[in-house]
């Protein structure tokens, strides 16, 4: 079907003067668009009028066939000042102007396109991969159908507090939009979809719209709390050439990123006061550490007050194998805590409660009278109503609405301050009796291990620890790890580098897993680390065509199959259910497994063009098939392992 | 879109509660002549059928949602005690679901589980 083009949206038909400010113009579209020679004559005069236009059948003589300056290319321009190193995208002919003017115009460099198979797919890429890079991707994804298949992924970098730099085609003119399926694909706003779950959201109208909006969104993305921002991107300012009036104004606003928020000086002092003077402080971490430096900052604080940590690994915050590290007592440490540091917790009053899923619904306190609770996070700064994942409202003591990570070291320096040579002394009788608590849950944690050793299916632990005893010489990252292994690696593994693992999914969406691993690995591509996934079988079955994604672009990857052939969370919500009715308790398997016929992941993948082995029912061939997935990944290429394992 | 809401509190509060019970008891040959007359080999296929794998593993080995079983039982009264009225996170297994006779051959099962080999014999387990 043949677009008809309005000559009120054919900018060019007003002429072409072009003025002396389209020499300030640094980009390349404006200044190709500033080449008509001055004395050349104006096409306007050469064409009807658009009203005449309107009444005639617009295609024959007066339309132009070609243009070499669409606005694709000032978009592309644009991604290019905000350092945006790929887009991920499921192809749409909604976005189709900036596509070409991407892989063109751009030479598909700085955003580099990668085909996905589904936007659930691409944004979740994007999700992994700015935890491993620490900065945006871009997700294209197209009108309306596009939008709505990756809302789910958004809603995930929402709650996980990760930039995601969403692009969504549209076309805004109805008169413009093709009849049939373009109308299906067109919406009047967008944003609605997803406004809940953004950051912000724009619909430029303009180019220099555009340029404003583009750099605005990155800023507000990127400033903690960081979350998702979308632009709606119209297929007119895409496709259509830049008019010479709006080549002259056509620039790429600075981009100056602010200084995160960091705590109020007289309520860091307060808290400093508690935690020093506390008999039994412990720290918990969630989405602490933002950066590399988030981890030592932290190590830092613990320290100095020689105090525990409990870490919910939202993020990588503290080593693993610190004698501080306490995250395997962390129930006890909390219920005997005088004073608990929550740093951007997803949820304190879960941190300091416990609740009951039974038939009535029950819940308390698990800490001791009058012990304080200090806060500081982000989440304080900005939250919005409809989506409920801001947990239960919790009564804390001192309420730091700041960045953790930025205000730890004025934390630190105001302890170390108040600490006396008494207060000293009482530090380091608790670190030896720390580091005696860690050696002692260290070594539990192998005797733990050592359970169902031989097993089949095989045992999540076993899992954990072949795949440890083939990565641990390398600069290995977990990308990911789906599907819940009982926190086997962190049991086993010696994680203390910021890329060692990635966090979860943020709002618990599955089908997070195996997307976000392919973002993950790609960025740890160009830095030469080994990554690996550890991915449930339901979480796989949502898209598994990122499988195809990693292998077209040849993104190194292991991924280990968790299959215990079930949405096993499921399997126990229902079995919950049963009893709780007291019938039918044989049956929970009905709707929450994937059995009869059982899923052929090695075939799946190897269909996908992705080196794959399995199922792997007998714990002796795990290692073997490990290190001949190793040798395909080691040379630049994704493999995978399918692993029949316990359910947890 | 399904959203899997057990949280790692949940399985904390579980791990806690049910272990520090099995801290509180003799060990399971103590306490197997406690039991009624059972079958492991039928205590096996209940084990299956009836779910308690789903949290604590096909070996009672534990994980997450529940704590290890295998090689530190409870009394045989306890144990039935807590199944019929769990004081936390797992749901209730009623005599109406499961009979005495039916609970004390899962139980036959639970105590015919293997002793683990010695972590200084897995290799995968010093590293």
């Amino acid at each position: 079907m043949a677009r008809k083009h309005s000559a009120d949206r054919r900018r060019f038909l007003r002429g072409a003067a072009v003025t002396g400010a389209a020499a300030l113009v640094p980009d390349r579209v404006a200044a190709a668009a500033a080449q008509v020679p001055a004395g050349a004559p104006s096409p306007h005069a050469q064409r009807p009028t658009p009203a005449a236009v309107r009444e005639t059948d617009p295609h024959v003589e007066v339309e132009p066939l070609t243009t070499d300056r669409p606005g694709g290319d000032f978009m592309v321009d644009v991604l290019k000042s905000l350092d945006l190193e790929y887009v991920a995208s499921n192809p749409g002919s909604s976005f189709r102007g900036i596509h070409e003017s991407i892989i063109n115009y751009g030479n598909n460099r700085m955003p580099e396109f990668l085909t996905c198979c589904h936007e659930e797919s691409a944004v979740a890429m994007a999700q992994g991969y700015f935890k491993a890079e620490g900065k945006p991707m871009a997700a294209l994804v197209h009108g309306t159908v596009g939008l709505q298949h990756a809302a789910m992924a958004i809603y995930n970098a929402y709650c996980d507090r990760v930039p995601v730099y969403v692009l969504a085609g549209n076309t805004v003119d109805a008169t413009m939009r093709r009849p049939g399926v373009e109308w299906a694909h067109s919406v009047q706003d967008a944003g609605v979809m997803v406004r809940d779950f953004l950051k912000w959201d724009d619909q430029p109208v303009s180019l220099p719209h555009f340029a404003e909006s583009a750099v605005r969104a990155y800023k507000i993305a990127m400033t903690p709390p960081m979350m998702p921002v979308m632009l709606v991107i119209d297929s007119g300012i895409q496709e259509d050439p830049i008019a010479p009036d709006v080549a002259s104004r056509l620039r790429v606003p600075k981009l100056t990123r602010p200084a995160p928020p960091q705590g109020e000086a007289g309520a860091v002092t307060e808290a400093a006061r508690l935690l020093v003077n506390a008999q039994n402080p412990v720290i918990v971490a969630d989405r602490t550490a933002r950066t590399p430096a988030g981890i030592a900052r932290l190590a830092e604080l613990a320290e100095t007050l020689q105090a525990p940590v409990i870490d919910q690994r939202g993020r990588m915050n503290f080593p693993s194998r610190h004698p501080l590290n306490q995250s395997d007592g962390g129930r006890q440490l909390i219920a005997n805590a005088d004073v608990v540091l929550g740093l951007e917790l997803t949820d304190f009053w879960g941190t300091v409660s416990a609740f009951r899923d039974s038939l009535h619904r029950s819940s308390r306190s698990i800490v001791k009278p009058g012990t304080k609770l200090i806060s500081i996070t982000t989440v304080d700064l900005f939250v919005k109503s409809n989506f409920q994942d801001f947990q239960r409202y919790p009564e804390v003591d001192v309420a730091i609405a700041a960045d953790a990570e930025a205000t730890l070291p004025a934390l630190t320096e105001a302890c170390r301050k108040l600490v006396t040579d008494d207060r000293r002394r009482a530090f380091e009788e608790r670190r030896r009796s720390l580091e005696q608590a860690h050696a002692r849950a260290r070594e539990a944690s192998r005797s733990e291990a050592a359970y169902a050793w031989d097993a089949s299916p095989i045992s999540t632990a076993r899992l954990a620890a072949e795949i440890w005893a083939q990565v641990r010489n390398d600069d290995w990252s977990l990308v990911s790890e789906s599907g819940n292994t009982s926190g086997w690696v962190y049991r086993l593994w010696d994680f203390d580098k910021h890329y060692h693992h990635l966090g979860d999914a943020g709002g618990a969406g599955v089908g997070y897993g195996a997307p976000a691993a392919v973002g993950g690995a790609l960025a740890n591509k160009k830095h030469g680390r080994l990554s690996v996934n550890i991915q449930g079988d339901g979480d796989l079955l949502y898209a598994p065509g990122v499988l195809w994604t990693a292998a077209h672009h040849r993104i190194p990857l292991l991924t280990v199959m968790h299959n215990n052939r079930a949405y096993h969370q499921e399997v126990m919500h229902i079995q919950r259910m049963a009893n709780r009715h007291n019938r039918g308790i044989t049956r929970a398997n009905i709707g929450t497994t994937i059995a009869d016929p059982n899923v052929d992941f090695a075939k799946i993948a190897q269909g996908m063009g992705v080196h794959a082995e399995g199922p792997i029912t007998n714990p002796n061939d795990l290692g073997p098939a490990i290190q001949r997935a190793l040798v395909v990944v080691r040379r630049g290429e994704p493999a995978l392992v399918d692993v029949v394992t316990q359910p947890r | 879109m399904r959203v899997a809401w057990f949280g790692r509190l949940v399985a904390v509060m579980g791990l806690t509660v049910v272990a520090s019970i099995a801290a509180q008891t003799p060990s399971a040959k103590q306490t197997a002549s406690s039991a009624p007359a059972s079958n492991a080999e039928t205590g096996h296929k209940l084990y299956t059928s009836i779910g308690c794998w789903q949290c604590h593993g096909y070996e009672g080995q534990g994980g997450a949602a529940g704590p290890r079983l295998a090689g530190r039982l409870a009394p045989f009264a306890v144990f039935s005690m807590y199944v019929r009225r769990p004081a936390n996170q797992m749901p209730p297994y009623t005599e109406k679901v499961v009979s005495d006779t039916d609970l004390a051959h899962v139980y036959a099962f639970l105590q015919s589980r293997p002793a683990p080999p010695p972590v200084e014999s897995i290799p995968l387990l010093q590293k």
